[in-house]
């Protein structure tokens, strides 16, 4: 009975090193999130948010890079989310099972596969030098829009595929044109998961700065960036900059717009969170 | 009979949304075609004024200098020593938690772990940079005396807490897939619970585990922000993880920085140290991906 113990012992023992190996790296996590936390919020404040950045660190602020980084989204929403819904729609309803699909869908995935920095150096190629945007809000936006293409095309693929096909079969069968099936039946019902995938891809832009500063995007700007061809900057691109300042004062300031970042980017989270719960709801009874 | 009669007009809406959708659907080729095209074409005018053997055989990478040298092992080995870092981390912590969650783990206390490691991934990295660069490596330094406050070792463990999540996820999926009449003739045969892991569970994982650690391993060949802002920026032939050293990624960040002419040698360095990292990470993006599908192929 000895050994049976000593089996049960080494059980629980194994148990507890899971358990831990999934909870420290979640405590560690903690620690630098409070830490941060302290250290930024005495910087922030209503003027933090709508100052320009400047050589004193108790009097700059994130109004560029925080404009920088909504206008970047508001292209992304136009241009990443309208393609990639359209390619997973012509991918799910239209393609038809050939080597065209297959070669496709291979792009796609290899496209996921590709780090963030080699869409800046195309980016920097083709949007600032070859179609001479400069580097300019513009090009920022449609590198960003490259960039985040195959994760809109493959959570829209994934929310078609949930839509069951009898649906689609009830709409033919009484007659309906295969564009009047999508229109009406399948877009409508997977609509609330498509943006929710879509919401979270845009998260994952916002977050992004490598290809950004391949694209020689301005890691300090000193006036708003309104204009969509000028130059233009980004709440993450801020941060690199004054985390790179080696006066503790900048890295307070990286701390306090950190915060900012990372509280939009959870309002983004919370409300694909909140979607996909509401749409699970709808969904079960279907 | 009945014909329905359509409308030259409806005809041609048919087919121009048709067209529309066709014309997204290959765009991804258009990108990947153009990645290939300006990595190649740059590359070519490279190697056009650098031959190969400068290129290869060479272990100094000095192309901002004066005295240009172009030996490309240095980066690579540079990123090398912060990836072998973050899978070090990753990997064990990544596979264990997915044990947890599919062997031990109550279905409640999985469904509210679950989305917490997700947030690992879901930080902007510059973010992490943040935090190896003024936490981590000042709280290394107690412990580990004559730590560069630059250093490869600190942000290859804050990479690798990054990754936790790209390693656990695909795992845990895998592990619980098992087909519970594996498990159930183990159990029937009198084995325990962590026999039945280590013997029948993993086992049958393994190719998945392996798909997992390769899909992780390219993802930190390829970070940028993180080494850019705390491993330093001196491109060092060392093995030693407490030196500052430079990875690809981050040289591509530094000569952006700065005011290169464009066509210039240093311009091109990062188109060609680009391809060096396009490559690397197929490889690896490619090699999970044909294991998964192997592993498809054989189930059914």
């Amino acid at each position: 009975m000895k050994e049976e113990k000593w089996a049960a012992l080494k059980e629980r023992i194994f148990n507890i090193i899971c358990f831990l190996a999934t909870i420290l790296p979640l405590c560690f996590l903690l620690w630098l999130l409070a830490d941060t936390f302290v250290r930024g919020f005495a910087r922030l404040n209503f003027n933090f948010l709508i100052s320009l950045p400047s050589r004193f660190a108790y009097k700059a602020g994130i109004l560029p890079g925080l404009v920088g980084t909504l206008l970047l989204m508001f292209v992304t929403i136009f241009v990443a989310i309208p393609l990639g819904i359209c390619a997973a729609l012509y991918l799910e309803e239209y393609a038809k099972d050939s080597w065209l699909k297959k070669f496709i869908e291979l792009n796609v995935s290899n496209l996921a596969g590709v780090p963030s920095i080699i869409y800046g150096l195309l980016g920097l190629e083709l949007f600032v030098r070859m179609l001479n945007l400069g580097p300019s809000l513009l090009a920022g936006g449609l590198t960003l829009s490259l960039l985040i293409l195959p994760v809109v095309i493959t959570s829209t693929r994934e929310s078609l595929k949930n839509i069951p096909s009898h649906l689609r079969e009830a709409g033919l069968a009484l007659g309906a044109s295969k564009l009047s099936v999508i229109r009406r039946i399948v877009l409508p019902l997977a609509m609330s998961q498509i943006i929710t995938g879509a919401i979270l891809s845009i998260s994952r832009a916002m977050g992004e700065s490598a290809p950004l500063i391949v694209l020689g995007a301005a890691t300090y700007l000193a006036f708003v960036p309104v204009n969509i061809m000028g130059e233009f900057s980004a709440l993450p691109l801020q941060i690199f900059h004054w985390v790179e300042r080696p006066q503790a004062a900048f890295v307070d300031n990286a701390a306090a717009a950190i915060i900012v970042l990372l509280i939009i980017l959870a309002i983004f989270n919370s409300i694909a969170a909140w979607l996909r719960q509401h749409h699970e709801k709808k969904r079960g009874g279907l | 009979m009945n014909h329905v009669t359509i409308s030259r007009r409806e005809k041609f809406v048919r087919r121009s949304v048709e067209f529309i959708l066709a014309c997204s659907g290959f765009l991804s080729v258009l990108v990947t075609l153009g990645v290939l095209y300006i990595l190649i074409s740059k590359t070519w005018i490279f190697f056009k004024q650098v031959p190969l053997s400068a290129f290869f055989l060479d272990t100094v990478w000095t192309p901002l200098f004066s005295s240009q040298r172009f030996g490309i092992w240095s980066l690579v080995l540079g990123s090398m020593l912060v990836t072998t870092v973050a899978m070090l981390t990753a990997g064990p912590f990544g596979i264990l938690a997915a044990i947890y969650m599919s062997e031990f783990a109550h279905s409640r206390i999985r469904k509210i772990l679950k989305p917490l490691l997700e947030i690992l991934a879901g930080i902007p990295t510059v973010v992490y940079g943040y935090f190896a660069l003024t936490m981590v490596t000042p709280a290394l330094q107690l412990i580990i005396p004559g730590l560069n406050g630059f250093n490869a070792l600190s942000p290859g463990l804050v990479l690798g807490l990054m990754l936790i999540p790209t390693v656990s996820s695909l795992c845990e999926d895998a592990l619980f897939t098992t087909p519970r009449d594996l498990k159930e003739a183990a159990y029937s045969l009198g084995a325990r619970k962590l026999s039945t892991i280590f013997l029948v569970t993993l086992p049958y994982s393994r190719s998945t585990i392996i798909a997992a650690l390769f899909l992780a391993f390219g993802r930190a060949m390829g970070e940028t922000m993180i080494v850019a802002i705390a491993a330093g920026m001196k491109a060092h032939f060392t093995f030693d993880v407490r030196e500052p050293i430079q990875t690809m990624t981050a040289y591509i960040v530094q000569v952006s920085m700065g005011d290169t002419p464009q066509n210039s040698i240093e311009y091109l360095t990062i188109f060609t140290v680009g391809t060096m990292l396009f490559v690397i990470t197929f490889i690896f993006h490619a090699g999970s991906r044909l294991i998964l599908r192997s592993k498809f192929k054989a189930k059914s």
